[in-house]
């Protein structure tokens, strides 16, 4: 055990010495916040400065009153179609729509003209303003005066509260679940994968330099391979918590300073600004109460929960993947021999990885998210994806159950392998030859 | 008392048989030559004796007592296939292998610079291994494979990718080894050492041992009854029956050496009395066979399974 450590020690402190170490562990809570921002700002220019699109017509019905709006600009031609045509040809205006003459109720024959393809979001908000008009026709139709009109448009945001096993009422907020798994199911792949990768590279390292006979002359391949998978981990959990205090120092910081610049007085004046009088007022009111909500919903989130399933998930998919990549490290001689054994390795973390993206994110609860998070090999990253919408504690304790039995079952298999492939160099390794390392007596 | 002890050691491996029932008794504090051809399995006893991989059937013993994981420590292994780890720093290398040993690291701190102090190499801790020559690295090898003064050290190869100044200076560190008590096992195909250092000698070919014993046994054993005779003018005729001319070749100006064979029974004292009459004889001595001698002549009888069982016997 006293050996396990010593390997542990070594492996921990050779690459926390490595300068490379110190500059990732400082930069990455520098670069990720800066870049985030940097898009944010970018983001938001864009949408302040966006001017609204040239939108040309020719409305051959003459029903349509066509309103500027933020997005779009519409300008009236007279001409014919193929005229227009012409005329949109040699300007750089965004779109040319033609309006046929067509029948109240089956309005179609609209088409809009293009130079490149317009981009779905455009189009359907650029749908949404003629439906919008054809609905105000029709009700016009059925004789509803103005007044009513105007009475009738509606917007609501919808407020999610989520009813707990205890009747509870808590409400949250989709978008932030979203981020949070979002964040945290990838950061988990991220950590598997270059922590994974990074034993891999040890073992490869050992096994070519040849000191892997002497080492194994002093101790088992099993403490061996053990020592190097723990002393990585230690390394990425150090990392990991550097990051949380730099980042969590920073955001403090940036929070403070913009907080007290940015968020009601400035936001409800900017408002009161472009409106007058009392409905400013409304609106502000309303701004408000939403950011308090968002506040509110924040503090709802279960942040101590969802760092502790994160630790262990990333420890447990660590450990199963780790002596994974070791196994893989101990067949070859190279980093690009190990492409090929890699590959049905990477491909259960991306399946969970891909299953975040296409499932967990949309559908936390449906039985695909269910099975994904359950699984050992896809569960790291799915589970901690999923885990801010809420998980049932019988679930989360079944993963875990599974989890550390699948670390233990991949470490089995792993040690088997590793133990053959460490003194075996210049062999042609294929998956019938790892088989029979696996079935070799000891 | 014994060293070590092998009996009727076997390991099987899917295909083949790497060690075929062999058995090798290594006296304490002798210097004892694995010899074989490559592939014969040498490097798979040494990895069964580090406990690197298992037996298949066979017992080993360590100074008396059955080899289990704790006798790691008694032994030093220096493996034909030598390496370190590149990144690290000399003296953290040795401090760690020699931990990896058991030593304390205070204890290993002291005997690190005993060792770099006797080979003038104190200067070098702060080095890293990428930055070493390979006779340089090798050094630094030789120095974690002793440095918790192991009782029985295991030399896989030592001399390769010496320059002779070096493997002078690690021939006289093996002797000071052997002259403080540890027993010294040396895996080799090359002959001179084996001639110049070892004691014992065991033979192993093809997974099995197939001669065994001190070197002057040995030796003794394969005499020919050959002798090497330096005289001057190159004319005599020993009679035919009972004697063979092997070679003969000019050493000086009518000085001449040659290598002749007398038939069984006949002794050194009548060579020479015949010899007397025939020519002017200005030395005389008994050829014994080199190691390489017998190694060749072994290897190649191997084939001849008669011949085998022969030289077992006798």
């Amino acid at each position: 055990m006293n050996k396990v450590f010593l390997i542990i020690q070594r492996e921990f402190l050779n690459r926390v010495q490595k300068k490379s170490f110190l500059l990732t562990t400082i930069l990455v809570p520098l670069i990720f916040p800066a870049v985030i921002g940097v898009l944010f700002y970018i983001m938001l220019k864009e949408a302040e400065s966006a001017k609204p699109e040239v939108v040309m017509v020719v409305d051959e019905s003459a029903k349509f009153n066509f309103e500027n709006s933020k997005k779009f600009t519409f300008l009236p031609l007279s001409t014919a179609l193929e005229e227009a045509k012409k005329t949109y040809q040699e300007t750089e205006n965004f779109a040319l729509l033609h309006v046929p003459p067509f029948d109240l109720d089956q309005p179609k024959g609209f088409a809009i003209y293009t130079k490149e393809n317009p981009s779905i979001e455009k189009l359907s908000d650029l749908e949404n303003v003629i439906e919008n008009q054809l609905h105000d026709m029709k009700l016009r139709a059925f004789n509803i005066d103005e007044e009513t009109l105007k009475k009738l448009k509606i917007s609501i945001s919808l407020k999610t509260i989520n009813l707990t096993e205890t009747g509870e009422e808590k409400s949250s907020n989709a978008g932030i679940l979203y981020g949070a798994g979002f964040v945290l199911g990838i950061l988990i792949y991220m950590f598997v994968m270059v922590y994974g990768i990074q034993i891999m590279q040890g073992v490869i390292d050992e096994k070519t330099s040849k000191i892997v006979e002497v080492i194994v002359s002093s101790v088992k391949p099993f403490q061996l391979m053990l020592g190097k998978i723990i002393g990585i981990a230690s390394v990425g959990l150090l990392q990991f918590i550097i990051w949380i205090v730099l980042i969590s120092v920073l955001s403090t910081a940036v929070m403070g300073y913009f907080g007290q610049k940015m968020p009601q007085q400035q936001m409800s004046e900017q408002i009161a600004g472009q409106m007058g009088g009392e409905k400013a007022r409304e609106a502000a009111e309303a701004q408000n109460s939403k950011i308090m909500g968002l506040f509110e919903e924040m503090e709802q989130i279960p942040f101590g929960k969802i760092a502790f399933v994160f630790v262990f998930f990333f420890l447990g998919g660590y450990l199963m993947y780790g002596a994974l990549f070791a196994a893989v490290g101990s067949a070859v001689d190279s980093i690009q021999e190990s492409q090929q054994f890699q590959f049905p390795i990477t491909m259960p973390l991306l399946i969970g990885y891909m299953g975040l993206f296409l499932f967990i994110l949309r559908d936390p609860h449906g039985p695909v998210s269910f099975w994904l998070s359950i699984i050992p090999f896809t569960s790291p990253v799915a589970m901690v994806g999923r885990i801010a919408f809420g998980v049932p504690t019988w679930e989360l304790a079944l993963s875990m159950a599974l989890l550390i039995g699948g670390f233990l079952f991949t470490t089995w298999i792993a040690a088997r392998i590793y133990r053959v492939g460490i003194l075996m160099s210049g062999t042609k390794v294929n998956y019938k030859v790892l088989a029979k390392w696996f079935m070799m007596k000891n | 008392m014994d060293a070590l002890i092998a009996k009727d050691v076997t390991k099987q491996y899917t295909g083949h048989l790497a060690l075929d029932r062999v058995s090798i008794n290594i006296p304490e504090k002798t210097i004892y030559g694995l010899l074989g051809p490559n592939g014969a399995g040498k490097t798979t006893l040494i990895r069964i004796i580090n406990q690197i991989i298992n037996r298949d059937s066979g017992d080993i013993t360590v100074f008396g007592e059955p080899l289990s994981a704790r006798h790691v420590e008694l032994i030093g292994y220096l493996p034909e296939e030598r390496g370190l780890y590149k990144k690290m720093e000399v003296g953290e290398q040795l401090l760690y292998l020699a931990q990896l040993k058991g030593l304390s690291r205070t204890e290993a701190m002291a005997r690190i610079k005993v060792w770099l102090e006797k080979f003038e190499i104190k200067d070098w801790w702060k080095k890293k291994v990428e930055d070493l020559s390979k006779g340089m690295a090798q050094k630094i090898q030789f120095i974690s494979t002793v440095l918790h003064e192991p009782k029985l050290i295991i030399l896989d190869e030592p001399f390769s990718g010496f320059d002779p100044v070096n493997a002078q200076l690690i021939t006289e560190k093996i002797l000071e080894l052997k002259e403080k008590g540890s027993t010294i096992i040396f895996s080799t195909h090359r002959m001179e050492t084996v001639e110049s250092l070892c004691d014992h000698i065991a033979l192993i070919n093809k997974s099995k041992k197939i001669l065994e014993g001190p070197k002057k046994q040995v030796k003794e054993q394969f005499r020919s009854n050959t002798f090497l005779v330096e005289h001057r003018g190159n004319h005599f005729h020993l009679p035919a029956e009972r004697y063979q001319l092997i070679r003969q070749k000019a050493v000086a100006e009518d000085v001449y050496e040659s290598v002749i064979r007398a038939t069984d029974g006949i002794k050194g004292n009548q060579v020479i009395r015949e010899l007397i009459e025939l020519t002017e004889v200005q030395s005389f001595q008994e050829k014994l066979p080199t190691m390489a001698d017998i190694f060749i002549s072994l290897v190649k009888a191997e084939g001849d399974e008669a011949l085998r069982k022969h030289l077992l016997e006798s």
